[in-house]
């Protein structure tokens, strides 16, 4: 018990006193998830509105794949990457493996499906309230994707931090392409890892507190953001947020 | 036979210039039942045609055909060209401000920045809503929300405004800015179609009655005539009050 309040203490002390390696590490752990959320959300963001908005063939089995992939397994979409980027794949003249870049990728594969069916969820909702008046007005159902993605951004916002929410915590994924390389690819999942199986508890326990901090600072955006996207009459565009979505 | 709605020239003398909107052969079912036959139909240019009937009778789906909102499975509706609008039961207004809304509209009928802002800017003012541009639109009472969806459905000078039931849901005073808002828009030459319940919003408004029972139009007319004496047995019914659960 002694040990772990020591663990604890110095942990403590190694967040406040500015340590240049714990913070190294919480950067480029922002870094890679925040990349991958944005690549995410370039990708996930316009597919949801397009799905939400159109009547394609086989639209209802896409939706079904988009809703399986958001449980993707993390080491599954490593491998799969990994076996892309070594040398002997077809991405390897690239040479990304091991590098940030390809720790992005993985985590843009993993949360894209999550921020497109979210976004799908949360602006078929908004395309149901609005379709008959924009089409009145003299919008086309694909003209109509600017002014959803507008209207909705307080729901396209909450799936993209549930999706950031997911890429932060992540670490089958990130420790297959990225090798989990100090001062290079470790990020903070991994070196948590890590540092338990050495045994040095106190950087572990220091990054698993900031990371229990980004966590809840990122589930205290999420639910400003619901608040305020609230509208005073009418269905609210937060009111499919990741939960119904996920049920879905 | 293939849905189309056609686009006639609006000449003199012409068939669409004396009916504005003309519908043959109009058919469209739902649910493997038919909720709309009109072998014919003609609504005469200006004016205020009210569309009654029970529930059910297909009122709301008779605007939605006529406006292009729902495709019909058979006949032609032949619109006189210009822009149409919708106000609908319950108003839906952009998840914006109030000057949104409105500029919104204006920017879809193409309408350039500067001029969208000064029309967007004088409506407001016109209309009392000068102070309140920034405010969103949705803070607005019921009553407000559905004058700014009329305003806002009028910004774009339509040659036809279709109205569902817009004021059903409304206490009778913004019930009487609503049929303000309508007798100005007749008076500046817009055809409206308007569906009701209210009997006394159809004498109040109507230059034209059109009484639709299940799905086919029973009886079409002056207002004042339907109202002094309807010449179907489903006017009479509707008048009683015993056209208003459709069997």
């Amino acid at each position: 018990m002694q040990d772990f309040s020591q663990s604890f203490l110095s942990a403590l002390w190694l967040i406040l006193s500015g340590d240049g390696d714990l913070w190294a590490i919480v950067i480029l752990s922002l870094q890679v998830s925040l990349g991958a959320v944005v690549i995410a959300a370039a990708i996930g963001m316009p597919l949801g509105a397009w799905l939400a908005v159109s009547r394609p063939p086989g639209r209802r089995a896409i939706i079904t794949v988009l809703n399986a992939l958001m449980g993707l397994p993390p080491v599954v979409v490593g491998l799969a990457l990994y076996l892309l980027l070594s040398r002997a794949g077809p991405l390897g003249p690239l040479e990304l493996l091991y590098t940030p870049t390809a720790m992005i990728a993985a985590q843009a594969v993993l949360v894209t499906p999550i921020i497109a069916a979210l976004s799908r969820s949360a602006l078929e909702g908004l395309w149901d309230e609005y379709a008959e008046q924009l089409t009145s007005l003299g919008q086309s159902r694909l003209g109509a994707i600017p002014t959803l993605i507008r209207d909705g951004r307080a729901a396209l916002i909450t799936a993209a931090l549930a999706g950031f929410g997911r890429a932060i915590a992540e670490v089958g994924a990130v420790l297959i392409v990225g090798g989990n390389i100090n001062h290079a690819t470790r990020v903070m999942t991994t070196t948590i890892a890590l540092e338990t199986s050495k045994g040095n508890l106190d950087l572990a326990l220091a990054l698993g507190s900031v990371l229990i901090l980004i966590a809840l600072l990122v589930n205290v955006a999420v639910s400003i953001v619901g608040r305020d996207g609230a509208s005073p009459s009418g269905p609210s565009a937060s009111g499919t947020g990741p939960q119904m979505a996920g049920a879905r | 036979m293939n849905a189309a709605v056609r686009h006639e020239a609006l000449t003199p003398g012409g068939e669409a210039f004396r009916a504005r909107l003309r519908v043959r052969g109009l058919r469209k079912s739902a649910g493997g039942v038919l909720r709309i036959s009109i072998d014919e139909l003609g609504l005469a240019p200006g004016g205020v045609t009210m569309v009654l009937g029970a529930n059910g009778a297909g009122k709301s789906l008779l605007l939605r055909l006529l406006h292009g909102l729902v495709l019909p499975d058979e006949g032609t509706i032949a619109a006189p060209p210009g822009v149409q609008s919708m106000v609908f039961q319950r108003p839906v207004l952009l998840r914006r401000s109030v000057f949104a809304n409105l500029d919104f509209a204006l920017k879809i009928a193409g309408i350039g920045r500067a001029e969208r802002h000064r029309s967007v800017r004088e409506l407001l003012s016109r209309h009392g809503f000068g102070d309140r541009a920034g405010q969103p639109a949705r803070s607005l009472s019921g009553g407000e929300q559905q004058r700014l969806a009329m305003i806002r459905a009028l910004s774009v000078s339509p040659a036809i405004l279709f109205l569902d039931e817009p004021s059903a849901s409304l206490d009778p005073a913004a019930t009487s800015s609503i049929e303000a808002l309508i007798r100005s828009a007749a008076r500046q030459g817009t055809k409206v179609v308007m569906v009701t319940h209210d009997p006394g919003q159809a004498r109040r408004l109507g230059d034209e009655v059109l009484l639709l029972h299940r799905g086919r139009i029973a009886e079409q007319g002056p207002a004042a005539e339907f109202f002094a004496g309807p010449v179907s047995g489903a006017g009479r019914a509707y008048l009683d009050g015993s056209l208003y659960l459709d069997p």
